[in-house]
């Protein structure tokens, strides 16, 4: 009976589970659907606690206890900029959790000398495996978004060699395992070595490439649970992996086809590390810099306005100036729209989720294949803290290492503005021609300071 | 695991990446952040696991481990959860109604 009751719950949780996220396909029925998941994540850890099996409850209460307080934090006070180093660490802990559950599993089964048939060895592995080198992997995407490693590839000779070698000695362990699976010393050395790979992987990817990465980790997460499953032969944790695990496999390659970029290249060519002799190059000409006030009376007597945002937005915590302009430009009825680039930002999203911070309603945001077309109409087209996503050279120039990536055709448009910090060049180190075009204006200083003092600007035009 | 309940997972397994695929490719670009906490918050369900292993007082190791992995999941669950919800919160549409002059 109790048993019964357990399944129960966990056949609801599955259902429930897949009603959230097919709420997710609209912001008005998104809501609703998440509670609906929470509603089933609750009874599926009820349901749980009456597992005949548990003896004491004292840890899982005080696991229960610490875990709450700590998502709680984070949950409430984690500033949207900083929401991908958030991402990354959940990754890290849902993919501990599950190697941990691998772990020991092998520890209890192998300590009573029982046999663990070949099945369920070759599940656990690739539990331990993918939770390990996630957990690791995702908190070296954590400290590279949260700036204290790097941001750059990091990379030496014959890199490449020496991760493919770790892996297939590493997968030779797991091999091995599955018809010898008493050895608990060499299950350790594969877990230690997955921890290893891991960092390793990780570290030759640049911060641009960091969306891709971002939702490949997800996925690995997700089918390190669902291997759990397949151990623990419980279904709702299959289907929950699954659907994580597809979750960020779709991401990715949505993300890989908005850099136009197959994985391989993204995973293992260190992109942004060296500037290629390809494309580049020196650019002939100048950037042509304009005062403030000028942009701001250009802005005033717009039809149209879009406003490109990038990374730099975010570092420059500049959302909430730029949703003023907005709003003072529309008093003034100037139409204004935003054009998101899928990999603007470090994650999918990041863009959207920043702005619907600083409550600019998701109606005003546009697509690139939405937005593209606009610009040949668009007065003035303000670029801020976007660089590559933008860079005409994508389109324009064959050789160049980001030929064929989609971008956002802002030279169309009949005026650019572009706010940018200094003269610096963008993550894959690439000089922009946008910035060099006839049309474009280079608006020097920091995002937030320059929007703020638009906004003045604009008033008194 | 048994040959029947390795053919079962598989079937589970299978039906539930076709459906995967499906609900996830109607998410749009807007959602990507929630679907990406979302996805994550309900992959903590291995809390179920995690809570029979530290619980089942099999022996000590499985009981820390169990433990951490009671922790580390949780947090996930509810910080996932927590983020979603407040994400969520955040998009709204336009206002229509009386406001231009």
């Amino acid at each position: 009976m109790q048993t019964y009751f357990i399944e129960i719950s966990y056949l609801l949780a599955s259902i429930l589970f897949i009603l959230g996220l097919k709420g997710l396909s609209h912001p008005e029925t998104a809501k609703r659907g998440m509670h609906l998941a929470e509603f089933g994540m609750l009874m599926a850890i009820i349901g749980t606690l009456l597992h005949h099996e548990i003896v004491t409850y004292t840890w899982i209460i005080t696991g229960l206890a610490i875990g709450s307080v700590v998502g709680l934090a984070m949950g409430l006070w984690v500033p949207m900029t900083a929401m991908p180093q958030r991402t990354a660490l959940s990754h890290a802990f849902g993919a501990f959790a599950a190697a941990l559950v691998g772990i020991s599993e092998f520890y209890k089964v192998s300590v009573h000398g029982e046999h663990i048939d070949r099945i369920t060895m070759s599940a656990l592995g690739f539990e331990v495996m993918l939770g390990a080198l996630t957990t690791t992997g995702s908190l070296l995407a954590f400290a590279k978004l949260q700036g204290m490693v790097r941001g750059t590839p990091m990379t030496y000779k014959g890199q490449n060699i020496f991760n493919m070698s770790l892996l297939a000695v590493t997968v030779g362990i797991f091999l091995y395992l599955i018809f010898v699976p008493t050895s608990m010393p060499l299950f350790f050395t594969m877990a230690g070595l997955a921890f290893v790979f891991g960092l390793l992987l990780v570290m030759p990817i640049g911060s641009a490439d960091m969306p891709v990465v971002m939702s490949l980790l997800n996925s690995y997460a997700g089918l390190a649970s669902a291997a759990t499953g397949f151990v623990l032969n419980n279904k709702v944790l299959i289907i929950a992996g699954t659907l994580d695990g597809f979750s960020g496999f779709i991401l990715s390659i949505l993300m890989c086809r908005a850099m136009n970029r197959s994985i391989t290249n993204v995973l293992f060519g260190a992109f942004g590390s060296a500037v290629t002799t390809a494309g580049g190059g020196d650019q002939q000409g100048t950037m042509r810099e304009v005062a403030l006030e000028d942009v701001g009376v250009q802005l005033a007597y717009a039809n149209k306005v879009v406003f490109v945002p990038g990374y730099g937005l975010a570092t420059a915590q500049a959302q909430h100036a730029v949703r003023e302009l907005a709003d003072v430009l529309e008093k003034r009825g100037v139409t204004v729209k935003y054009g998101i680039h899928p990999v603007a930002g470090r994650m999918p999203g990041h863009m959207n989720v920043l702005l619907a911070e600083a409550n600019v309603p998701y109606s005003s945001l546009y697509e690139l294949e939405q937005i593209n077309p606009e610009f040949p109409t668009t007065d003035v087209a303000m670029v801020i803290g976007a660089n590559d996503v933008v860079n005409p050279d994508a389109r324009d120039n064959p050789t160049s290492p980001i030929a064929g990536m989609p971008i956002l055709e802002v030279d169309r448009s009949k005026s650019v503005v572009v706010l940018k910090r200094g003269q610096g060049k963008g993550f894959s180190g690439l000089e922009n021609p946008l910035f060099f075009k006839p049309v474009t204006g280079m608006l020097y200083g920091d995002a937030k300071d320059s929007l703020t003092r638009l906004v003045q600007a604009v008033q008194h035009a | 695991m048994t040959h029947e309940h390795l053919i079962s997972a598989l079937y589970v397994f299978a039906l539930a990446a076709f459906l995967g695929y499906q609900v996830i490719s109607r998410v749009p670009p807007l959602l990507h952040t929630p679907l990406m906490s979302a996805t994550n918050a309900i992959s903590g369900i291995s809390l179920v696991g995690s809570i029979v292993t530290a619980g089942a007082r099999y022996n000590t190791v499985s009981t820390i481990l169990g433990f951490i992995a009671v922790v580390c999941s949780t947090t996930n669950v509810v910080g996932g959860f927590v983020i979603t919800d407040r994400m969520l919160k955040m998009f709204k549409r336009k206002e229509i109604g009386p406001k231009k002059d």
